[in-house]
């Protein structure tokens, strides 16, 4: 699997420039029930389409920023910094 | 060394000999030459022997398409004599043939006869008795394989690189119709890369009296400003990827549209004995003659189902060769080349064939059937053979396109194309000269337009010339489809060269069951030589079409899969690079006898030669370790301490300028990431340590819930530019205080005090933590002053005891004191319960914090299992009744002759036996 990332603030490089951080999963803002809490730390949806992830620059600039990407195909639509 | 009068074209220097050698034998070449061209002009035939029976072989393609000519090159094995150019003093060597190349034991397994080895014969034959077969193996292993690399890893390191190249438009192949279409891309502005596998762009332009335009069309396309790549054989189609091998680079191009102008390749025809010296493609003939000016032979026989070997044999005689026969095996047509032909007085058999090659060491006589005089033998040192063109499809179809079936030129043909890709030329259908250079403009245009460029005139041109395309492509093929099996005749036929496969191996093949074209591959191993199916995809096909009673759509054609071309490993594996990380100090570890080994990327000291007695000298007197190691970060802004409250289960924003607390980090599942100290140094600025194989995660870490709740803190990471050094031990207060103006006692240095002052000079940080157990001093500088730092530490300690230890000792020492190493005492399951560190647990912090639910929900119940100390006695631990408690880290005896270590009893509590008994309260090293 190799493709092109756009850093927001590097431009296009190498998918091996970077960190995956896994699909964009937000924290709960409250304190969460059990279930809440465990789907929170251990379910993911690995939905087979458009994901919206977390990428950091790591042999770059080292900056976090989300991307959308579809996993069927890894055509990346869009990047930006949070 | 005899070569032809000098042409137009020809690309050897005569003026400048190489010398190399040939199996220990001299020989001369010119610059410019290929290996192959050299030794066929000083008169040799034969340049290795096949794989399986040891069968001499020759020249045939003279362009890497077939198996034929490889040798080993100063030592590298498999290089295709026929491309790779000479160089002085090179040393080849033939491959696959003892004790000589002329004369060859191994070949008795071509006389023997083919009955011992059919395809899978030693899984057949060598089976029984099943406990010999590590016997067998052995001598199958020698006599099988090509080549031999050398013994030791020095000899076979060699130097190669990446390299990156995003490019708009690649194009693939670098005759007529990739020139033409990089030209055309370049110059409607787009940035072009062309990668051509040959020594210089032009194809078949080059040998065929096209060399002049071929010139004009590459100096067109440099001038339009394309990158073009030459001796650079692309390797495959990934997603968006074409790798390119150019010698030592490879050039991982990505191209937003790739143009594949890969052309066709000459396909050899069936009869027995069709891989004798001297049995040559049309394209390798006219190669030898127009670029070195070597003649191919002296009097041939020229069999053909098309044109392009009717038109070899008039450059062939031009170049002096006797044209013995022509044989063509359709029986009508009227294409240009006959009347050519006819012209010139050379006589066409039509509706005639090859039925057989004869000769011991290279061909001597053919047998033709025709249908017109039945069959005649004529004698001849030159057979060349031209069965047609198949469209070299392999890259394009890992690119995505599909191939059909093409009944009216017998080959697989182009049928479907994705949308980013593009194919112009021969492989494209559009073969003849102005249809090749039509296609391939049209082609560079459409990639160039669908990236923007170009306007509505381009337009218009490429459209016409599509239009145009479309008429010429309904022009008659004047192609005969040659038959799928051969005509009768003794001896071997060939359907594939570089595994030996012969026509009966296929046929044997499909008899055992291997019906299907892919499963027939894997049983005889046809086309998964070193010519990738070049040579045997379409043979094979027609014949599995024939055995099966199928059609060759039916049948279908393998999957092509890379590498397309052969490429050495080393160049797939870029450059070896191990990245290692040193300390500052790292050379005085070594010359002070240190023991290094890895730990994680870093070289560290693993001990000096006595680790029980460095550990000894820690507790007694003092040591000194390098621990520059540690990851380091800065924390720094106006809401630093907010920031690190909701990183760590305690708390920080309430630490007091100049002091120091430990923490733990842990996830939103409650469970260990990393450790370290934290310091405060000023109101707005925090020095925060982590573990050494962590440093990296956690910057990462931090800067990723920065970028997520965007507090106002800016994070600097100074693992590298910052050195540091712990002086640990009952003396090290008294060795610091003879470095540093700074009062090192008890009471204005105490415990957990961070402090900024010069150690021997040197601007340092100073945190009083207990590392190893003992009163200790971190000091943290900068790296480039460490040797300096090392040695006035170690001088000013000397008449204190003072020692060196690594990280052998720092393991027993902590050990002792039950401070844990995180990823060595914990894993990814682990808790700060589970790791005996409830006190770092503050959960009545108000604020939320990272893992801070799951923490509230593992404060509730006994950890299932939990880091203890215990001691064993005469070698046993008493360790309850569960004796299989796993060890988490082995016992090791230490200076105190204690034996210890942090263990995970099950949740029904093996009996923990004692905690650590040195120093239970910490009263030494608060002291």
């Amino acid at each position: 699997v190799s493709y092109v990332l756009t850093c927001p603030n590097c431009g296009p490089r190498e998918v091996t420039d970077f960190g995956f951080g896994g699909e964009v999963n937000p924290r709960p803002r409250s304190a969460p029930s059990q279930r809440e809490l465990n789907t929170y730390n251990y379910f993911r949806k690995n939905v087979a389409g458009v994901q919206r992830e977390w990428w950091f620059h790591r042999s770059g600039c080292g900056a976090w920023f989300l991307a959308e990407r579809d996993t069927r195909t890894n055509d990346v639509l869009k990047t930006e910094l949070p | 060394v005899s070569r032809l009068p000098r042409r137009d074209g020809e690309r050897i220097d005569r003026e400048r000999e190489v010398f190399f050698t040939f199996d220990g034998k001299r020989v001369v070449g010119l610059e410019g030459d290929t290996i192959g061209s050299a030794l066929f002009a000083s008169g040799r035939r034969t340049f290795s022997r096949s794989f399986k029976y040891h069968r001499p072989r020759g020249l045939m393609c003279c362009a890497g398409q077939c198996p034929n000519c490889l040798v080993q090159v100063d030592g590298a094995p498999g290089v295709r004599a026929c491309t790779e150019p000479v160089r002085e003093g090179m040393k080849v060597v033939h491959m696959n043939a003892s004790p000589s190349l002329d004369f060859d034991v191994m070949r008795a397994t071509d006389k023997v006869g083919t009955a011992f080895t059919p395809p899978g014969f030693y899984y057949k034959t060598f089976i029984r008795p099943r406990r010999l077969w590590p016997l067998y193996e052995k001598v199958l292993r020698h006599a099988a394989g090509l080549g031999k690399l050398r013994k030791s890893q020095r000899e076979r390191e060699w130097r190669t690189e990446y390299r990156r190249r995003h490019t708009d438009v690649l194009v693939v192949g670098g005759g007529t119709a990739g020139l033409s279409a990089a030209i055309a891309a370049a110059e409607l502005g787009a940035d072009v890369v062309l990668c051509d596998e040959g020594a210089e762009p032009g194809g078949r332009l080059l040998a065929e009296g096209g060399h002049g335009h071929a010139r004009e069309l590459a100096a067109r396309a440099r001038e339009a400003g394309v990158e073009m790549l030459s001796n650079a054989p692309a390797l495959g189609a990934f997603d968006g990827l074409v790798p390119v091998w150019q010698g030592d680079t490879l050039h991982q191009v990505r191209a937003r549209r790739v143009v594949y102008a890969t052309g066709t390749i000459e396909q050899p025809l069936l009869f027995a004995g069709n891989d004798l010296p001297g049995v040559m493609l049309s394209g390798g003939a006219l190669r030898l003659a127009a670029l070195y000016a070597v003649r191919p032979g002296t009097r041939a026989v020229v069999a053909a189902v098309c044109d392009r070997g009717l038109e070899a044999a008039i450059a062939l005689r031009a170049a002096g060769v006797e044209i013995a026969a022509v044989a063509d095996m359709r029986a009508g047509g009227s294409s240009q080349a006959f009347k050519t032909l006819e012209r010139a007085s050379i006589g066409v058999m039509r509706g005639t064939r090859v039925v057989a090659a004869h000769g011991r060491m290279q061909i001597e006589r053919v047998t033709l059937d025709s249908d017109r005089f039945g069959e005649l033998q004529v004698a001849c040192d030159l057979l060349v053979v031209s069965g047609g063109s198949a469209p070299a499809t392999s890259l394009l179809s890992q690119a995505g396109a599909r191939t059909a079936y093409d009944e009216e030129r017998g080959v697989f043909a182009l049928a479907d194309l994705p949308e980013d890709v593009l194919a112009a030329g021969e492989v494209a259908g559009a073969g003849a000269l102005e249809d090749a250079e039509l296609s391939g403009r049209v082609a560079g245009a459409e990639a160039a337009h669908a990236l923007g460029m170009g306007d509505d005139r381009s337009r218009d041109r490429a459209e016409h010339g599509l239009e145009r395309l479309a008429q010429l492509a309904r022009r008659p093929a004047e192609v005969a489809v040659p038959p799928p099996a051969p005509p009768k005749g003794d001896g071997k036929c060939f359907a594939c060269l570089c595994e030996d496969v012969t026509v009966k191996d296929i046929h044997l093949s499909v008899a055992e069951g291997y019906d299907s074209i892919e499963l027939s591959k894997r049983y005889t191993t046809t086309t998964m030589g070193p010519c990738q199916g070049r040579m045997c995809q379409l043979p094979a096909v027609r014949q599995m079409a024939e055995e099966t009673g199928q059609t060759l759509a039916q049948v279908g054609t393998t999957t092509s899969r890379p590498p397309w071309h052969s490429v050495p490993m080393g160049a797939l594996a870029g450059r070896p690079f191990e990245p290692a990380k040193r300390s500052a100090i790292h050379g005085r570890h070594r010359e002070q006898g240190a023991t290094v080994m890895w730990a994680g990327d870093w070289r560290r000291a693993y001990d000096y030669g006595d680790p029980r007695g460095e550990a000894l000298a820690v507790h007694e007197a003092a040591g000194l370790i390098d621990v520059s190691t540690l990851g380091k970060l800065i924390v720094r802004g106006p809401d630093a301490g907010e920031l690190l409250d909701r990183l760590y289960p305690n708390r920080f924003s309430n630490l007091k300028p100049g002091r120091i607390r430990y923490g733990v980090i842990a996830s939103d599942a409650g469970r260990i990431v990393d450790d370290g100290t934290i310091c405060r140094l000023d109101d707005d600025t925090f020095y925060v340590t982590t573990t050494s194989s962590g440093a990296g995660a956690v910057y990462e870490w931090f800067s990723w819930w920065l970028a997520d709740w965007r507090l106002d803190v800016h994070l600097t990471d100074v693992t590298q530019g910052l050195g540091a050094v712990n002086l640990a031990g009952p003396r090290a207060r008294e060795i610091m205080g003879k470095l540093t103006e700074l009062d090192c006692s008890s009471e204005a240095f105490t415990y957990l005090d961070g402090k900024q002052a010069e150690v021997a000079g040197v601007p340092s940080l100073i945190l009083r933590i207990g590392f190893v157990g003992e009163v200790g001093y971190e000091i943290h500088f900068p790296a480039a002053h460490g040797e300096h730092l090392w040695d006035a530490l170690l001088e000013a300690g000397q008449e204190h005891g003072l020692r060196p230890f690594g990280l052998e000792p720092q393991r027993l020492l902590r050990l002792q004191k039950m401070h844990i190493l995180v990823g060595q005492d914990t894993d990814s399951e682990s808790t700060p319960f589970g790791a005996a560190m409830p006190w770092i647990v503050k959960l009545d912090k108000e604020d939320d914090f990272i893992g801070k639910w799951a923490l509230e929900r593992f404060a509730e119940e006994p950890p299932e299992t939990a880091l203890v100390g215990f001691t064993l006695t005469n070698g046993r631990a008493r360790t309850g009744r569960r004796k299989r408690d796993h060890l988490r880290q082995r016992p090791s005896p230490t200076c105190a002759s204690r034996n210890q270590a942090l263990l995970r009893p099950g949740r029904r509590g093996a009996a923990v036996v004692s905690l650590a008994e040195l120093d239970p309260h910490r009263e030494a090293l608060a002291s």
